[in-house]
């Protein structure tokens, strides 16, 4: 019973969402599949908040290493949550929008969550220099090859490929870094990601058969 | 002022690395506080000394300026907030820049959210750009705000063809019905174009594939740098154009403010990031040379 339920209902859950692609009268059934899933993904906010609390909570309780991090983790959540379900000092009431101006959701995402986020995505800069400097080496010809592309596009990126290019006459214009950068995205790049594309595109057909038939049943905490 | 800063940030950065270039020669390897401090020079400086280039938009970016450009005021535009916070800074330039545009063109715009976190920035949009900037705009007739739905693909397959069976009000709680600017339209299909800003998932490349290109809507993105090489294989027919990192925010503002002069004094964010973005490159461009100059010499001298 703990398997043929699920796997009845991945059967024709996904034999629905098939046939609503290739034939129109099956259309609704997989807008109505896909409204279940909204609904389900609703919980999947629940699962994340019980999970956080639950991983932190630990934490806290038995006060291990930098369990003061996860207080302000918990503390955070709460606060937010009391602020987005209560709508604290929102101007249009509890009916309001959660993000009205002035209200305190809103005030803690612009001055506190937003600037932190950046901040965050901010030292990714750091990192990347210094991983550049320690790993992007010539060490053979493929890698070689790679710190070219990188060149040509960390310049592309820039008005400077253009300014330190530009005398190139019109005739030659593929030699001008910008073009160069654009030709090296249009068309190295579009090979290879179409390549991957393609190969994942055919795994996940063949992953998708395997679970819609039941032969993959590993998800289900089942051996082959 | 410019010229000052570029001169003294160039010396500044370029004398560190010089120095740095001694050091590898001599076999040393440059310690990673040393990177950093270079890379915090190389993006402070041009910002405290206002450093600018001048943009020219590539044909991508064109692309979607001239879609926009081209269709008749009153067209319908949707703009999809799909990041957050940490993705604001590269990405909010370009929802900014097409928010202005589509309002300037007289474009009905329809601000929705397939991520939590969007929903705010939305908000923050709205309040910052839309009421201060252009307050002969009234909402619900020249544009709205949906907000933010969970299930993210899922949203898409249901909007495609039923807005009102996903959303029955706005973000205020108000009926669908009841706004002037959801009179017959009933799906996703009866959007001139769609646009998607973000560089996750859900985000540019769902919206192709969920929307766009099974619905045949026009659809443009706008994306963090690291997420632009995985949307290229998409355009130009599934996707329209893309504005790739900030240098694609920084070519649509630079078109925009050639184009309408009442832009000539709006705030340029992407514009003006490209200053540390170009400074910020040539140091990691230098310290990957330098890195080699250090390894080659250290492998000569092992062998």
């Amino acid at each position: 019973m703990r398997r043929t339920v699920p796997l009845t209902i991945t059967f024709i859950v996904g034999t629905g969402l098939i046939l609503s692609v290739f034939f129109p009268p099956f259309e609704t059934v997989g807008e109505d599949f896909s409204l279940f899933f909204d609904i389900i993904a609703v919980f999947a906010f629940f699962l994340g908040g019980g999970n956080l609390l639950r991983v932190h909570g630990t934490r806290i309780q038995k006060k291990r290493r930098d369990w003061g991090y996860s207080f302000i983790t918990v503390a955070g959540f709460f606060l937010m949550l009391a602020a987005g379900l209560f709508k604290l000092w929102n101007p249009g009431g509890i009916t309001a929008d959660v993000t009205a101006p002035g209200s305190l959701f809103q005030l803690m995402y612009n001055w506190v969550f937003n600037p932190l986020g950046a901040t965050m995505y901010a030292l990714l800069a750091f990192y990347v220099a210094s991983a550049s400097y320690r790993a992007f080496r010539a060490k053979n010809s493929d890698a070689t090859i790679l710190l070219v592309a990188a060149f040509i596009i960390l310049l592309g990126r820039t008005p400077l490929g253009f300014y330190a290019t530009s005398w190139i006459p019109d005739s030659f214009s593929l030699l001008q870094i910008p073009n160069l950068a654009i030709w090296v995205m249009t068309s190295p790049n579009l090979a290879g990601q179409r390549a991957i594309m393609i190969g994942i595109a055919l795994g996940v057909v063949s992953m998708s058969l395997r679970l819609i038939l039941g032969v993959e049943r590993t998800h289900l905490g089942v051996e082959e | 002022m410019s010229s000052v800063g570029l001169i003294i940030s160039l010396f500044i950065i370029g004398a560190g690395l010089l120095w740095l270039l001694i050091l590898s020669l001599t076999g040393r390897e440059v310690e990673r506080r040393i990177v950093f401090l270079f890379i915090g020079l190389a993006v402070s400086v041009p910002l405290l000394f206002n450093i600018t280039f001048s943009e020219r938009a590539t044909p991508i970016v064109l692309d979607v300026f001239d879609k926009l450009e081209d269709l008749p005021p009153g067209s319908k535009v949707l703009l999809s907030y799909d990041y957050g916070p940490s993705m604001a800074p590269e990405v909010e330039p370009m929802s900014n820049a097409f928010l202005r545009h589509s309002l300037a063109k007289g474009h009905k715009l329809y601000l929705m959210a397939l991520w939590a976190t969007g929903q705010s920035l939305v908000a923050t949009a709205v309040d910052s750009i839309i009421k201060r900037e252009f307050p002969d705009k009234v909402y619900g007739e020249d544009y709205v705000n949906i907000g933010f739905k969970a299930g993210g693909t899922g949203v898409l397959n249901v909007i495609i063809t039923d807005f009102r069976k996903m959303y029955l009000t706005d973000v205020d709680g108000l009926d669908l019905d009841s706004l002037f600017i959801f009179d017959g339209v009933k799906s996703l299909r009866d959007m001139d174009v769609l646009i998607s800003i973000g560089g996750g998932f859900p985000g540019v490349k769902e919206w192709v594939l969920f929307a766009g290109a099974p619905g045949n809507i026009p659809t443009a993105g706008g994306c963090a740098a690291v997420s632009a090489p995985l949307l290229y294989p998409y355009y130009p027919r599934q996707l329209l154009g893309l504005l790739g990192g900030i240098k694609g925010a920084a070519e649509y503002e630079s078109e925009l403010k050639k184009r309408y002069p009442r832009f000539e004094t709006m705030p340029t964010p992407g514009i003006k990031m490209m200053g540390p973005q170009t400074l910020a490159h040539l140091v990691v461009m230098a310290f990957i040379v330098i890195g080699n100059i250090s390894y080659f010499i250290s492998r000569r001298k092992r062998s």
